[in-house]
């Protein structure tokens, strides 16, 4: 069972952090039940406790347990989540080590577990390809690599271990540097070439800067199957819809599909899709907020979106995906608090950690994430959850905690 | 024999079985009115004074039967000191509403000095943290009896009684022990933990004495559950909470798998003996191979999170810090919260404290938590300013900026449409610093100077401070 905890994969930096006095002392709690049971009166328990002399058991009272047997609900729905492979290898026509499969579902995820999880969730580690204001205690493990998206990228997958990895080109916003699409394009390039794990391209919000540089970097990586994060229907008005959908049917890439917590926008802007790129090609992006400003949101719509791909609606199976770090725009994640509440270093991770699982019971299939810490704590989760089939008898003892001692308390 | 599910429960039935004399004593405008509130669970029967009369008994039973949770609603404590637990109609939130949230009990054992318990309990009776205008604080106290015995356990129930006005739930795999503890503090009606295969007869016997609610375990074995459950009705006892096991560490699977068959059971299948309450046990973290103290809060924070997403009404919880218990809070209010009622509050024009022609005036989106929090933010800081709340969809300023919901346009005509412009004598307008994007355009779509504020509204206070009134231009 060891690293199978959800802390397991917790990062260097905050495993120190951690590391404080604490201890936990399990008794036998049997030994201390023979013992109770010699000292305990054995007429304790025919004295009535409040007035009233309670009736013998009567006949009706069975002495035995009755017999009781257990047969799990019945779930078949009719429809199916498609799959979505992001990143080509070589013999694919890419140059990836490796390609990514996500999605499959044919049951809400995580709940009667009656069924083999198709695909397991993937978490995709955040690349900002310019300084933009982040919480200190979120990029402290990265401060060495913030001027450089490739070293970026190599550290969040050599060092963290990511198995797909999001280049935000937020350079590219026109009020920011407002980098040119080629210069975009360069920067995919040079982490293309800096790590071999499926990639996810983020642009800057802009419907039309987005347009021209989701074009550019799509010839450029042509045949990798990028993930181009995002497509809106903002860009239907601003008619450059086409141009990025066309860009990526003609190269072989993936669209996310972003939509504001609204699944009637996204059906439409999926019908819009359908005309481009074949379905296997889209994954939906229902907005992710952060615990505290809305996550409940966040979980009812992916809910709902997963209930109605199941129960058969084809504009809503596609695979959904999170982007877990908008955890850290809640203050409660970043900012300093009464010493009760820690500091953002341990608030933080669990903040992005707690936001990331909701929508990972809520069906979500791929996060776009962050800390290394609460990536640690998602990887453990994935662990114990989708291993396929659970075993006959459940690990660990559940009733250990009625009679432990634990350390610290008072 | 499945109950059918309450969104599939009309009004005409329920008028049916009303007095449908329209006398209004309800409030409402007539019995359809009631019946449709009724099915929507925001009134309950009791609202209607004649159908408690004895001439509408039959009708009264056959509504609650009509209307009753397929989990049932278990009450533990009384009066003041109480707390519902279950109650439940639906699986996922979506489908309907989630009714009483989760409680959060937290643990304390007999181990501890008389001193140590009631500054653990104090802790736990001041927690405290305001979120959006309402005060989060944790629901009940577990007692715990580690050393296994009565006598201890009997003066550590004492004291929380004397030092605490929380709902108690009394925890030993002991009859003997929790005998002790319950008749201690007779009339308090603790929950109590746990009847299990082996001890079920001295447990129910105890249950029925001292009437109070009592908590079904079966590790893993949801079968022996529902002999158990099978049993202890017989016995006569109703107000039983199941507890399926929490495991701690690569348990979690199992954990989740029990919590959702019983809930499905209860719900899709109408299995009464699985229509209960269910307990879930965080602090099992703390009982794992890890031994970090920390590392363990953490994890049981995380477990917590998975229980409250998956079906438990009640958690019994460790760790006391204010990080790991302030996510487990927030979540269980907002899983809470009805998903029909809008995300939006009114767009339209705020007012603050005591503004005048030169106070700032701010906009921001009309999605409830931003406003919920801008607000608490100017009213702590006893700001006085005008506030345009624009229609943004009930997006939050972030997404709404990301999805074009909020825009220099939208701005310009909330701007407008707020009518700010006849009370201020000034023409600068402060715009969330999360759409700090929009400056250029929003400064050409109002025509008024525009300065971009903090992008947290915590940094309101300074920032009007530093930046008000502003220079010239």
């Amino acid at each position: 069972m060891n690293g199978r905890d959800l802390v397991g994969a917790i990062g260097p930096e905050l495993l120190a952090l951690l590391r404080t006095a604490g201890r936990i002392e399990l008794e036998g709690f049997n030994l201390e039940l023979d013992e109770l049971e010699l000292r305990l009166p054995s007429g304790a328990f025919a004295a009535p406790a409040f007035g009233a002399v309670p009736p013998e058991p009567g006949p009706e009272r069975p002495t035995e347990l009755l017999p009781a047997d257990f047969v799990p609900t019945k779930t078949d729905y009719p429809g199916r989540v498609r799959e979505v492979v992001l990143g080509a290898t070589r013999r694919e026509g890419g140059s990836r080590a490796r390609a990514l499969t996500i999605g499959g579902a044919e049951a809400p995820a995580f709940t009667l577990f009656d069924r083999p999880i198709v695909n397991r969730p993937v978490i995709s580690m955040d690349v900002f390809d310019t300084r933009v204001p982040m919480p200190k205690a979120l990029r402290a493990p990265f401060e060495e690599v913030r001027d450089d998206p490739a070293e970026w990228a190599r550290l969040n997958v050599h060092r963290f271990g990511a198995k797909a990895v999001t280049v935000h080109l937020l350079s590219t916003d026109p009020l920011i540097k407002n980098s040119t699409p080629r210069e975009a394009a360069a920067t995919v390039e040079s982490v293309l070439q800096a790590v071999d794990v499926p990639l996810i391209i983020g642009g800057c919000g802009d419907p039309r800067k987005d347009a021209d540089v989701f074009s550019e970097v799509a010839a450029m990586a042509s045949g990798e199957r990028l993930l181009l994060n995002s497509v809106t229907l903002e860009m239907a008005t601003a008619k450059t819809l086409e141009k990025v959908a066309k860009a990526a049917a003609d190269h072989g890439h993936n669209l996310l599909a972003f939509t504001g917590l609204e699944l009637n926008d996204a059906k439409e802007l999926n019908r819009r899709l359908y005309e481009y790129v074949p379905p296997e090609q889209i994954v939906m992006d229902l907005t992710t907020v952060a615990l505290g400003y809305g996550l409940e949101y966040s979980f009812s719509i992916h809910e709902r979106a997963r209930h109605a791909a199941l129960m058969g609606d084809a504009e809503l199976q596609h695979p959904t995906i999170s982007g877990s770090t908008n955890a850290w725009s809640a203050r409660e994640a970043w900012m300093q608090m009464p010493p009760t509440y820690g500091g953002p270093e341990l608030r933080g991770p669990l903040w992005e950690a707690e936001t990331a699982l909701a929508l990972l019971l809520a069906g979500v299939d791929i996060f776009m994430m962050s800390h290394p810490a609460a990536i640690g704590a998602m990887r453990a989760a994935f662990d114990v959850l989708t291993t396929w089939p659970l075993d006959e008898v459940a690990e660990g003892r559940a009733n250990d905690w009625v009679t432990a001692r634990i350390g610290g308390e008072g | 024999m499945a109950k059918r599910s309450i969104t599939e429960t009309s009004p005409i039935e329920v008028y049916r079985l009303l007095p449908r004399t329209n006398c209004g004593e309800c409030g409402e405008p007539n019995c359809m009115a009631f019946a449709t509130r009724l099915v929507n669970r925001e009134l309950t029967i009791d609202a209607c004074p004649p159908i408690l009369r004895p001439e509408h008994a039959g009708d009264r039973a056959d509504l609650d039967a009509l209307l009753a949770p397929p989990v049932r609603a278990v009450r533990i404590g009384r009066g003041e000191r109480s707390a519902v637990l279950g109650g439940k109609y639906i699986v996922q939130r979506h489908e309907f509403t989630y009714h009483n949230p989760t409680c959060c009990a937290l643990s304390v054992d007999d181990s501890l000095s008389r001193d140590q318990l009631v500054q653990r309990l104090r802790t736990i009776g001041e927690f405290s943290y305001n979120y959006i205008g309402r005060d989060l604080r944790l629901d009940a106290v577990a007692l715990r009896s580690v050393t296994g015995d009565p006598g201890r356990f009997r003066a550590a129930t004492e004291t929380i009684a004397e030092t605490c006005k929380l709902p108690l739930v009394l925890c030993s795999p002991d009859p003997g022990v929790l005998r002790a503890g319950v008749e201690a503090v007779p009339g308090l009606r603790p929950l109590l933990h746990a009847a299990d295969s082996t001890n079920w007869r001295e447990m129910a016997t105890l249950a029925l004495d001292a009437d109070c609610p009592l908590v079904v375990s079966a590790p893993d074995d949801l079968a022996g559950l529902r002999s158990l459950t099978k049993t202890l009705r017989a016995w006569g006892l109703e107000d039983l909470v199941l507890d399926p096991g929490t495991f701690p560490g690569g348990g979690l699977a199992h954990t989740v798998r029990n919590f959702a068959r019983c809930r499905y059971a209860a719900i899709r299948d109408g299995d009464e003996l699985l229509g209960y309450p269910l307990l879930g046990a965080p602090i099992a973290a703390f009982t794992g191979e890890e031994l970090d103290s920390t590392r363990c809060a953490f994890d049981e924070a995380l477990t917590a999170s998975v229980q409250l997403s998956r079906y438990a009404d009640i958690l019994i919880l460790q760790g006391l810090e204010g990080w790991s218990v302030l996510p487990t809070l927030i979540w269980r209010f907002n899983l809470y919260t009805d998903p029909r009622k809008p995300v939006a509050v009114e767009p339209g024009l705020r007012e603050f404290g005591s503004p005048d022609r030169q106070s700032p005036v701010l906009v921001t989106a009309n999605y409830a938590l931003t406003y919920f929090t801008v607000e608490s933010d100017i009213k702590s800081a006893n700001l006085s300013c005008y506030l345009v709340v624009e229609d943004t969809g009930g997006l939050s300023v972030e997404s709404a900026v990301a999805g074009r919901y909020f825009s220099a346009a939208g701005i310009a005509e909330a701007l407008a449409a707020s009518g700010v412009d006849e009370r201020v004598d000034h023409r600068v307008l402060i715009i969330p610093g999360l759409a700090a994007r929009l400056s250029g355009e929003a400064a050409e779509a109002t025509g008024w100077r525009v300065l971009v504020g903090p992008k947290d509204s915590s940094g309101l206070p300074a920032y009007i401070k530093e930046r008000w009134p502003p220079g010239p231009a």
